[in-house]
């Protein structure tokens, strides 16, 4: 099969694999029929991700069609056409027994600090990934769902991960009727949150990037306010005025370990690997919500310690709130709000490149080039 | 009534209220539908799924065809891990070690495995140079021209930040380059005396 594999920083290539094999009872193969590249994959594919091993595939947004199934699997069928969450879970440990799908402790030997991920190095426990023409999905009867007919499959590709971090992050920001919410990032997970946030009651949603395509689409499809924080000398002090010197209620960090906007953070973080990722967009966030607020936090940071503000987080007595996603804890209310169109994952696809084309796709999303928002990746497509 | 122009944050209540619920709904699809807290999918944090699909009380494990590295805070080697890239070589020694010795805690831990990660690259960069696929220093700078690379960059703050990427990534290619260079000079001349 084709699959794309990871050569070393900023290096991606398409390469001939073994199809995989089932390896536990309850695996399933699925052959890949839609893919995306998500913000998390730019973590691994700059350096940024303790144990990424060459040859690992990444891909931990997909979508697919049940090719093979291993003899304990009691609920898919080989035929089925399936979306897939982004964790891996088991269903049974003391973890996902309470929902917390994202945290399960039966299948990432590597960590107890993070669950299992596809295609996310082997610090989330060493699977191939997704964007590739067929993938092992482990626990078939536990993550993966049938798609829903009348689900467009770009809709479906993006509930797999960054829709439903977007929509958990403004769960995590505990939103009451009438806040002020702000959004940094204004990436796939951050519109979504944007959008999301209004559901749960927000008074007021502002979107801080500085992508004009991007700040665009926070306005067209969220409409929410926006800031650029190019614009200003000091977006903390900004978001105060905007707020009446309160700061903002929530503020969710929708950016993670890439965070520009501080040079001296960003080349020590994202470009030196000096520290877990640049924690630039988190120490705005404690600094522009209100004392006694909340700060979501979905952006990804690595495992290496970060220079976050935390005595300003407890002088200020937030409250802090972040996790990965429990994706398939979302799916049913979220299937909802996008059949009634209240989310509107697939207006964020900008890109769809053909899985040989995924070193330019790659490079295209990194560097934010041709207003790209969301890239997907067509296994097929020649 | 104290001065309106003293702002929110040095008085009781928040100077503008928010727009009301009819003009929210009316402006934004779907304002509103999950308003309840308590009816949020993740609430409370911790609540038990009726049904995860799991008819098993442990898994079954998954043979383990080769030892497999774990976290010395595991108890054992999960029931179920990726086979993907199993160690090899050096880079395949330093984090096993990474693994043995320092828990996930250990700053150790973390840094034995990105050193293990540059060796991994390293070394399969020299062994891609004899085969018909070499590396190179950055793959998809292709899409610099189909996707426009400098008009998307205009007046972007990053973008200064970008010029450091081509330092960072093929620096030390560069440099690599350079000593093979001056070793090859050396030796050369070495031979000819
Ligand atoms: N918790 C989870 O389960 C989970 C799941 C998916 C993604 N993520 C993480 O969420 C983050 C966003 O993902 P994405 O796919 O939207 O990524 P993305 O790279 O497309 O978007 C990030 C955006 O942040 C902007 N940005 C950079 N620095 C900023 C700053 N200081 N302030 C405001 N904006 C800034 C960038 O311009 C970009 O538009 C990533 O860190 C990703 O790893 C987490
Ligand atoms: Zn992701
Ligand atoms: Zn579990």
């Amino acid at each position: 099969m084709r699959a794309m594999v990871y050569r070393g920083p900023y290096k991606v290539r398409v390469e001939d694999k073994d199809v995989p094999a089932v390896e536990h009872p309850n695996d399933a193969i699925v052959r890949v029929t839609l893919a995306a590249i998500c913000g998390s994959d730019l973590h691994l594919y700059h350096g940024l991700m303790p144990d990424t091993r060459i040859g690992h595939t990444f891909g931990h947004e997909f979508i697919g069609v049940v090719e093979q199934v291993g003899s304990s699997v009691e609920d898919l069928q080989v035929g089925d056409r399936v979306m897939v969450p982004f964790n891996i879970s088991c269903g049974s440990c003391w973890f996902c027994a309470r929902g917390l799908y994202s945290n399960c402790h039966n299948v990432n030997p590597n960590a107890t600090a993070v669950g299992g991920i596809y295609g996310y190095s082997h610090t989330t426990g060493g699977y191939d990934g997704g964007q590739a023409q067929y993938v092992r999905v482990p626990f078939a009867d536990v993550g993966p769902v049938r798609i829903p007919d009348w689900m467009h499959d770009e809709d479906a590709v993006l509930l797999t991960d960054a829709a439903a971090t977007g929509y958990f992050g403004a769960q995590l920001g505990d939103i009451v009727e009438g806040d002020t919410v702000v959004v940094l990032g204004a990436g796939p997970v951050g519109l979504i949150a944007a959008q999301s946030s209004w559901l749960m009651g927000a008074g007021r949603v502002i979107v801080v990037d500085h992508l004009q395509e991007r700040l665009a689409k926070a306005r067209s499809m969220a409409y929410a306010e926006t800031l650029d924080y190019d614009e200003y000398d000091d977006i903390v002090v900004e978001l105060k005025k905007q707020t009446d010197f309160l700061g903002a209620d929530v503020v969710i960090d929708a950016v993670g370990a890439e965070a520009d906007g501080n040079l001296l953070q960003h080349v020590a973080g994202a470009k030196l690997k000096l520290q877990g990722g640049s924690p630039v967009a988190l120490n705005w966030a404690i600094d522009g919500v209100r004392k006694g607020g909340t700060v979501s936090v979905v952006g990804a940071y690595g495992p290496i310690p970060n220079a976050v503000k935390f005595g300003d987080a407890l002088n200020k007595g937030l409250t802090l709130r972040m996790n990965q996603t429990p994706v398939k804890r979302q799916w049913p209310r979220m299937f909802e709000h996008v059949r009634n169109g209240h989310l509107t994952p697939r207006e964020m696809v900008t890109h769809r490149f053909p899985l040989e084309h995924v070193a330019e796709a790659y490079h295209v999303f990194s560097a934010k080039l041709d207003g790209c928002i969301k890239p997907l990746i067509l296994p097929d497509a020649a | 009534m104290t001065d309106p122009d003293i702002p929110s944050a040095y008085v009781r209540d928040k100077r503008t209220p928010p727009p009301t619920r009819e003009e929210l709904r009316a402006r934004i699809p779907g304002w509103g539908a999950d308003l309840d807290p308590a009816d949020r999918p993740s609430h409370p944090k911790l609540q038990y799924p009726a049904d995860t699909g799991a008819h098993w009380d442990f898994p079954e494990r998954q043979p383990e065809r080769q030892p497999r590295e774990r976290s010395v805070e595991h108890a054992f080697v999960t029931p179920v891990f990726g086979t993907a890239q199993p160690l090899r070589g050096l880079s395949g020694v330093v984090r096993r070690f990474a693994y043995e010795r320092f828990s996930e805690g250990r700053l150790a831990h973390w840094v034995l495995l990105v050193a293990g990660d540059r060796i991994d690259a390293w070394g399969s960069h020299l062994r891609s140079f004899a085969t018909l696929r070499p590396d190179v220093p950055a793959t998809g700078v292709r899409g610099e021209l189909a996707h426009g690379g400098l008009r998307s960059r205009r007046g972007r703050s990053d973008a200064r930040h970008h010029l450091i990427d081509p330092v960072v990534v093929a620096g030390p290619w560069v440099a690599g380059a350079a000593v093979t260079y001056t070793g090859v000079r050396r030796v050369v001349r070495a031979l000819r005396r």
